[in-house]
């Protein structure tokens, strides 16, 4: 149903942390790995081999740089996926239902069934984070891995997304953004947290943490005692020093 | 179609079965559970117990189902029926391929330095030199001198271990991380869990690197050093420490040869060696009595600074030789800020940072433990401090001593196997003096008397022969570079190809792509495995290689040897070779057959048993000319190294009960699989830090079968075997350099870490070659294996040379341009863009993106061909002519290793457009090409 | 946006039949009998081609049923919607001008009425996405009546009205571009916010996350050339609005006025239409360095 739900009784998402992400496109093989077997039609690849090689993905990492003032510029390596938003304008598009948000766990889903693929979704999102199979010609979108996160088939430890599972950084976290007390919603609260493109009203429940300051002066730039500039003062002091060992 | 409305707690069977096994998309060995359904792979995640990776697995791991089912795969035997490079096959039965080899290989028997074996980054080393010694040839190595021989060497003279895949940082604990030219390394996912772990706590990275990407980007400070020059950044951190006298000074007195008296006489012949006494002991003054008394002696404090006559020999402590060389005003921070490129304040301030955590963070562990003296320590004190390196700072002509200097400087700071700090994995520590010396030909048609590669401890164990030429193809071991203890795999076609030291019959190569990303100078390479002699036969008359996959190197072959994919073969991840320990555990594991190949190859490994048996080498059949191993699975069960130790540790002895050591055990890969692949046996606490030196360390590791005899040793500052290289080249001795080295010998080998310039630094064309240009491994590829996935290329087909903002704004560049990327030795075409996070001297591309076309079953026009390009046409394996007309090799004068990362070049705009250049015709593919569209899973719908 | 003719093709047509459709339910020309039939033809042919269209725009066209659903929520789905109710009210009317020679007035006036509905639900689809600022705009639905009815009025050979209305097209359209032109910066979405990274600094795209395209950047990740975009205003000025006007109200009585007025302002439109996508940006395309 296109209709938003009111309120939803979690808030499931990401937590992202820009701070610790190297950049190592794990998790977009994963996901992919995962999803193109999983539910739903395979997220297909056109000429694979060829001279224009490209294929559905739903999980993505962009690398930006940042000039900053006053010190070196900084690279930040940037995954984007679906961030299940509260607001989200790819479900109200939706002429079919196809789209929807659970009102149980937030979660945006895509009901391929009643896809038409006209890719309105995809252009009513600010994030880039629905592309239409070429093969299927349906929409695909993360899906939060809801076949993993609730999977009675894999042990406990193991329901989570793909990517989180498979993140060698650590720099993905999955939970419920929506109780204050989760261990996501802590760390957001911690590190400062953020929306993407806020002003799109979307209400992403992802949240990404920002890079921690970088290339402060170090120990506020205080250099070492001297304990003797020649050879023969330092031996001498050393000698004093191991006496006292 | 399935019905795509999905329940609200969907919980779909994942896989009819999981199997565990070990990765092998890289070298990092981490352990994967493989997801079968009807019998296909459906889905690979990380083992969640394997010790390695902790259950995460990295993009290569992860689309290894592409890499499996690649159309790329190698499928039948294959013999060369067009010229060289044509890409012309005809598909052989494997009984024909063994005749063929057999051949040509047989009659080399008799004359087997004409067979040269080199293999590239497999993990069964121990067996294939085991191979290479049955055979008899003396030209066998791994790829260890073009890969990082400076890191491995430099750390195994100076500490007994190195970076690389000997040691870790402690991650759990250290409070500062410092890591040097790093862009991936081979311990991919732990490097990253590590950082992830530091990045949790809040703990502190500084990168040191030109780029600034990857783990560099994550760094809190970036020092975006100029290539070449770390080892002088490192002696101005050593040089501001010592200045401050903020060093381990117990730690430098117990465990490192700080006090060891060395001959300060310049007119002795024994200038630069240690005072021994009748033992042999190595002698110090003894703080206590102030006399002389051996290192090792139980309550022997050392002293630091007492000088010592001998008869008449001034002597000096080690740690008073480096007070003098490092204090000296050329190590200092404004001596050396400008060279590096980066700011006096900020290395002092660096200095100061290391300093503090080291000596006020300290940290201690409750942990009782009893070292090799027999004194017994309530405490384990950590210096929360931790270094890691690697290609960055080894790829260079200076690159062994600028690891000697990171390895000095951890252990001024007393950081090394402490907590907190840097720690070895078994079976590391093992010093120099442990590891084997390097073994010549004995007499034709015997095996060798020994291994090929290991670590000479003076002149008298090179491998020279009595008219002075190189005993090895490559010629390791030589004057040239004496130390090359990984043998020089970028010497060997072009050494054969000029028949110097002498010609070859039979190239045979495993597993490296020659003709292409591996080499020095590509496009050269490429002339001489096609080159004919008068005779109008081959220069280099036959090559037999072992690919999985059509890369670039199968075309330049006569006769391939089809491997299979990780999934399809047994391996043996070894603790005789390349294991999977970790600082608290021994480690080994199994790759076995978790599919079965589709088409007809075989594991390299069985072929070369079966090809051993035909060529009735000895170890290989018995005195009837049976075969003793079966193939590779019966090898790692059944073979054994020395009695009780064989490839496996794990579930030794009949009933399994044997931990390292024991009888073979025909259960034993069964054991293994239902383990998940692999064997961890851990440390006892109180022996987990110290290791050199902890009595319960080196008990646990002799029980374990890691070596036979407790075998402690302090580390080495001052590296006596250097000396005598030293020595032999100021005129004494038996074996001495020939005169043109001699200079080069004195400079380069120096006894304490040193700093020269990279060679291509030093020649003319500096002024006329401003730029220095790296490459960097993109964390989801592989060399040159990624482009035939079908998932990995579509993040990276092609690749642009980064050029710093400033070179970018001077040249006029704009975004989509194209230049012009000259060297001393050749001009490349290749697209630009802009980058700022970068030294204002360093361009720099991914690399070995750029690909052959008719390689990798990919269409001819595809972008790794018209925008892809490989650095490696613009560096050569020979320096440009000296002055005395004579050609060094690009190679770091000590170890060999190959200085990739010395190259200068200049840039110029180009017109517009591509293709990169140079541009080569497609060969053909012997595989067809890949298909039109892909869609994987839809077989599990 | 990428410029797909599909899109442009369904929006231009179904704009100009349901404009025809309007003038003709509101009895102008006042026609019966064959002359009714061959007018509402063209009227039909262009709105269900319009439709038709835009289902070849579909990547999974056999649900198509699918998309009246959602007509509470969903711009696309309501245009879907009125679409078929205006044709299935038109209809009677029609039967009743060609067979019947009847005039139910009121039907037509409601149809009519509907023509509008459907238009300005069409104009929604894309004036309702935040996501493309350009659109995201009062002035896309009233640029889609106004070329409509303008369009429509040509079509109905109205010519007088036609001719005013096509310059009041004209500069609804000057105005839309020169509004659309400021909107992105006013929609406040940069590659500071989109990546959160702006108050550290400068911020710009330094690898893409793929080398080669995909399906946004085939579908979004269109841009036009500044000097080509402005080539095509002028010709979608001239040729859909001023040169159709002036002939119009030079020949105000000429059928073949409109013959020649009609496909010059079919040029124009396209023109127009195929700015309206290529010109317009989707913030998603920040992500890929703008
Ligand atoms: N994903 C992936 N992983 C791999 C491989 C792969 O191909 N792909 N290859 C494996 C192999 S064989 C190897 S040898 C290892 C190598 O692993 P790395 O050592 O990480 O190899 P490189 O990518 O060559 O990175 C060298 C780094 O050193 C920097 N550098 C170059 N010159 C200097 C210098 O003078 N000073 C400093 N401080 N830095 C410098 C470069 O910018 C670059 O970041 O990786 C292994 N792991
Ligand atoms: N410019 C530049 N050049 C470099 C470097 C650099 O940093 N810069 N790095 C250098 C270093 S450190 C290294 S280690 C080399 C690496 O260079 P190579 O060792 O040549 O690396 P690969 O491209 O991985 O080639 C290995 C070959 O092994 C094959 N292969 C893959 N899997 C299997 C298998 O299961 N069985 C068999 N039999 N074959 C298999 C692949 O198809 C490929 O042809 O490159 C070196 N070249
Ligand atoms: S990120 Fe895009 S696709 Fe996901 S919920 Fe938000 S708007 Fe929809
Ligand atoms: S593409 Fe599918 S999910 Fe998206 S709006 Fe159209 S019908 Fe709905
Ligand atoms: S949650 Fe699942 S579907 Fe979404 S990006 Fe992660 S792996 Fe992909
Ligand atoms: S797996 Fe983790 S570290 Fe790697 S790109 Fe994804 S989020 Fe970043
Ligand atoms: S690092 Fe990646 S490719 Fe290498 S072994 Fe581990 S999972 Fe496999
Ligand atoms: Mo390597």
């Amino acid at each position: 149903m296109t209709a938003l739900p009111q309120s939803t009784d979690r808030k499931l998402g990401l937590v992202i942390d820009l701070d610790t992400c190297v950049g190592c496109h794990a998790c977009v093989i994963n996901c992919k790995e995962w999803n193109t077997s999983g539910t739903g039609a395979p997220l297909s690849d056109q000429e694979p081999y060829g001279d224009t090689p490209m294929g559905t993905f739903l999980n993505r990492i962009h690398t930006f740089e940042v000039e900053v003032e006053a010190s070196p510029a900084q690279m930040v390596h940037f995954p984007k996926s679906c961030l299940h938003c509260d607001d989200a304008p790819c479900v109200t598009v939706c002429p079919t239902g196809a789209s929807y948000k659970r009102s149980e766990d937030g979660i945006v889903l895509v009901n391929e069934d009643d896809c038409i693929g006209c890719g309105l979704c995809a252009w009513a999102c600010p994030y880039g984070a629905r592309e239409l199979d070429q093969e299927a010609g349906v929409m695909k979108k993360c899906t939060l891995c809801v076949d993993r996160i609730y999977n009675e088939n894999l042990p406990e430890e193991d329901r989570v997304p793909a990517c989180v599972r498979t993140c060698p950084a650590g720099a993905r976290h999955f939970g419920d953004l929506g109780d204050p007390s989760s261990a996501v919603s802590q760390l957001v609260a911690e590190r400062g947290g953020m929306d993407l493109m806020p002003e799109q009203g979307t209400k992403p429940v992802n949240k990404y943490l920002p890079p921690r300051l970088r290339d402060r002066s170090m120990s506020g730039g205080k250099s070492l005692e001297s304990k003797g500039d020649s050879p023969k003062g330092l031996l001498s002091w050393i000698d004093r020093a191991l006496e006292a060992l | 179609m399935p019905d795509t409305k999905l329940p609200a707690r969907p919980s779909p069977e994942v896989s009819d079965e999981v199997r565990h096994t070990t990765c092998y998309m890289c070298a990092c060995r981490c352990g994967i559970n493989v997801h079968l359904k009807n019998g296909r792979v459906k889905y690979i995640e990380g083992n969640r117990d394997h010790p390695v990776n902790r259950g995460v697995l990295c993009a290569k791991g992860s689309a290894g189902i592409m890499q499996h089912y690649s159309p790329a795969r190698l499928r039948k035997p294959l013999k060369r029926t067009g010229p060289r490079g044509s890409g012309e096959f005809q598909e052989i039965s494997w009984d024909e391929a063994y005749d063929l080899a057999a051949e040509w290989l047989e009659p080399l028997r008799k004359d087997p330095e004409k067979l040269a074996f080199f293999t590239g980054r497999d993990q069964s080393q121990s067996f294939t030199s085991w191979w290479a010694q049955a055979f008899g040839t003396p030209n066998y190595a791994a790829h260890g001198g073009f890969c990082s021989v400076n890191m491995a060497a430099a750390g195994i003279y100076t500490m007994g271990g190195a970076f690389w895949e000997f040691g870790q940082p402690d991650w759990d604990r250290t409070k500062l991380f410092m890591i040097f030219g790093v862009a991936e390394d081979h311990d991919s996912n732990p490097i990253k869990m590590g950082l992830g772990k530091l990045k949790a706590r809040g703990a502190k990275v500084i990168g040191v690197n030109p780029i600034r990407t990857g783990y560099n980007a994550i760094a809190d400070e970036w020092v975006g050093i100029t290539p070449g020059t770390d080892g002088l950044f490192i002696l101005a951190l050593v040089h501001e420490l010592m200045r401050a006298g903020q060093v381990d000074l117990d730690y430098l007195c117990r465990y490192t040869n700080a006090g060891f008296l060395v001959n300060c006489d310049e007119g002795s012949e024994d200038y630069g060696l240690f005072l021994r006494d009748e033992d042999d002991k190595p002698q110090v003054i003894d703080r206590a009595t102030g006399a002389p008394a051996a290192y090792d002696a139980k309550g022997v404090k050392p002293s630091l600074t007492a000088d010592h006559d001998a008869d008449g020999t001034p002597y000096r402590p080690v740690f008073a030789l480096m007070a003098e060389l490092y204090l000296e005003d050329r190590w200092s921070p404004d001596a050396v800020a400008e060279r590096c490129g980066i700011p006096a304040e900020r290395i002092r301030a660096i200095a100061a940072e290391l300093a503090r955590v080291a000596f006020e963070e300290e940290i201690t562990l409750d942990i009782p433990w009893t070292d090799w003296k027999g004194e017994r320590h309530e405490q384990m004190i950590g210096r929360p401090v931790s270094f890691h390196a690697m290609r960055g700072i080894s790829a260079h002509s200076n690159g062994f001593q600028t690891c000697r200097a990171l390895h000095l400087l951890q252990i001024l700071l007393g950081s090394v196997e402490v907590p907190g700090g840097f720690r070895f994995k078994p079976p590391y520590p093992k010093p120099p003096e442990a590891h084997p010396r390097p073994h010549g030909m004995a007499k034709p048609g015997l095996p060798m008397p020994g291994p090929h590669l290991g670590y000479p401890l003076g002149p008298e164990h090179l491998l020279i022969k009595p008219d002075g030429s190189a005993k090895r193809i490559d010629k390791a071991y030589t004057w040239e570079n004496p130390l090359s203890a990984h043998g020089m795999m970028h010497m060997v076609i072009s050494n054969a190809h000029a028949g110097d030291p002498y010609k070859i019959d039979t190239l045979f190569l495993y597993m490296a792509n020659m003709a292409w990303n591996s080499s020095m100078n590509t496009s050269r390479v490429i002339d001489m495995l096609t080159d004919k002699g008068e005779d109008g036969d081959y220069v280099i008359p036959h090559i037999i290689y072992s690919d999985a996959y059509s890369s670039e190197m199968v075309a330049y072959a006569d006769l391939i040897l089809p491997d299979t994919t990780y999934l399809e073969r047994h391996d043996c991840i070894s603790l005789l070779d390349r294991p999977i320990c970790e600082a608290d555990a021994a480690a080994d594991a199994i790759r076995w057959p978790v599919v079965e190949p589709d088409r007809d190859v075989k594991g390299f490994q069985t072929a070369l048993i079966e090809l051993g048996v035909k060529l009735r080498l000895p170890g290989f059949v018995d005195e009837d000319g049976q075969a003793i191993y079966r193939d590779y699975a019966d090898y790692m069960v059944n073979h054994e190294r020395r009695p009780g130790v064989g490839p496996l540790a794990g579930w030794r002895d009949p009933d399994g009960s044997g931990q390292g050591r024991g009888k073979p055990n025909p259960e034993q890969l069964d054991r293994y699989i239902e383990n998940g692949g692999f064997w961890v046996h851990h440390i006892p606490e109180d022996a987990q830090f110290y290791k050199p030196w902890n009595a319960g360390y080196q008990d646990w590791a002799v029980k374990t079968g890691l070596f036979d005899a407790p075998q402690p040793y302090v580390f080495n500052l001052w590296l006596e075997p250097l000396a005598k290289f030293q020595r032999a080249a100021r005129g004494h001795g038996a074996s001495q350099p020939p005169e043109h080295l001699r200079e080069r010998v004195l400079r380069t080998m120096t006894p304490l870490p040193t700093w020269y310039a990279p060679f291509e630094d030093e020649g003319e064309g500096v002024d006329e070659y401003p730029l220095h240009a790296l490459t960097q491994r993109p964390m989801h590829m592989y060399h040159s294996w990624g482009s035939q996935n079908a998932w990995l290329r579509q993040i990276t087909n092609a690749n642009k040379l980064y050029v710093p903002g400033e070179v970018w704004e001077r040249e006029g560049f704009s975004e989509g341009d194209w230049a012009w990327l000259s060297s001393p030795h050749g001009r490349i075409r290749v697209p630009v863009a802009r980058m700022d996070a970068l030294n204002p001297h360093t361009v720099w591309t991914w690399n070995a993106i750029g690909k052959k076309p008719g390689a990798w079953a990919l269409s001819d026009n595809a972008p790794e061909m018209r925008e892809g390009f490989l650095l490696n046409h613009l560096i050569n394996e020979l320096l440009p002519p000296k002055g005395d007309g004579r050609r060094w090799s690009n190679s770091d004068p000590v170890t060999g290793q190959a200085a990739w990362f010395d190259l200068r070049v200049k840039i110029e705009r180009a017109p517009e457009g591509g293709p990169a250049e140079p541009h080569f015709e497609p060969a053909k593919s012997p595989v067809g090409k890949g298909p039109e569209r892909l869609a994987y899973g839809e077989k599990f719908k | 946006m990428h410029p797909a003719p599909s899109v442009i093709v369904f929006t231009a047509l179904s704009g100009l039949g349901f404009g025809l459709l309007a003038w003709l339910g509101l009895g102008l020309p006042a026609v019966y009998g064959w002359a009714a039939f061959w007018w509402y033809f063209v009227g039909y042919a262009l709105a269900v081609g319009g439709l038709m269209a835009s289902v070849l725009h579909l990547g999974n066209p056999k649900n198509g049923l699918k998309a009246f659903s959602q007509w509470r929520t969903s711009w696309l789905s309501r245009e879907g919607v009125a679409a078929v109710v205006t044709l299935l009210i038109i209809a009677p009317f029609a039967i009743g001008r060609i067979f019947l020679d009847t005039d139910w007035g009121w039907l037509g006036a409601i149809g009519s009425l509907l023509c509008l509905v459907t238009v300005f639900c069409t104009s929604m689809i894309y004036a309702q996405l935040r996501t493309v600022p350009r659109w995201n705009n009062a002035l896309t639905p009233v640029l889609f009546l106004a070329w409509s009815v303008a369009g429509g009025a040509l079509l109905a050979g109205q010519a007088v009205a036609a001719g005013l209305l096509l310059l009041l097209a004209g500069g609804v359209q000057v105005a839309y571009w020169l509004r659309g032109d400021q909107r992105f910066a006013e929609a406040g979405s940069t590659i500071g916010t989109a990546t959160g990274l702006g108050a550290l600094g400068r911020v710009r795209l330094f690898e893409p996350p793929h080398q080669g395209t995909n399906y946004l950047l085939k579908e979004m990740g269109f841009s036009v050339a500044r000097k080509h975009a402005v080539k095509l205003r002028v010709i979608a000025l001239a040729a859909g609005s001023l040169m159709p006007a002036v002939i119009c109200i030079l020949m105000p009585a000429g059928y073949v006025a409109i013959l020649i007025a009609f496909p010059i302002h079919l040029v124009g439109i396209f023109a127009a239409r195929w700015l309206f996508f290529a010109e317009a940006d989707h913030v998603m395309k920040l992500y890929y360095g703008g």
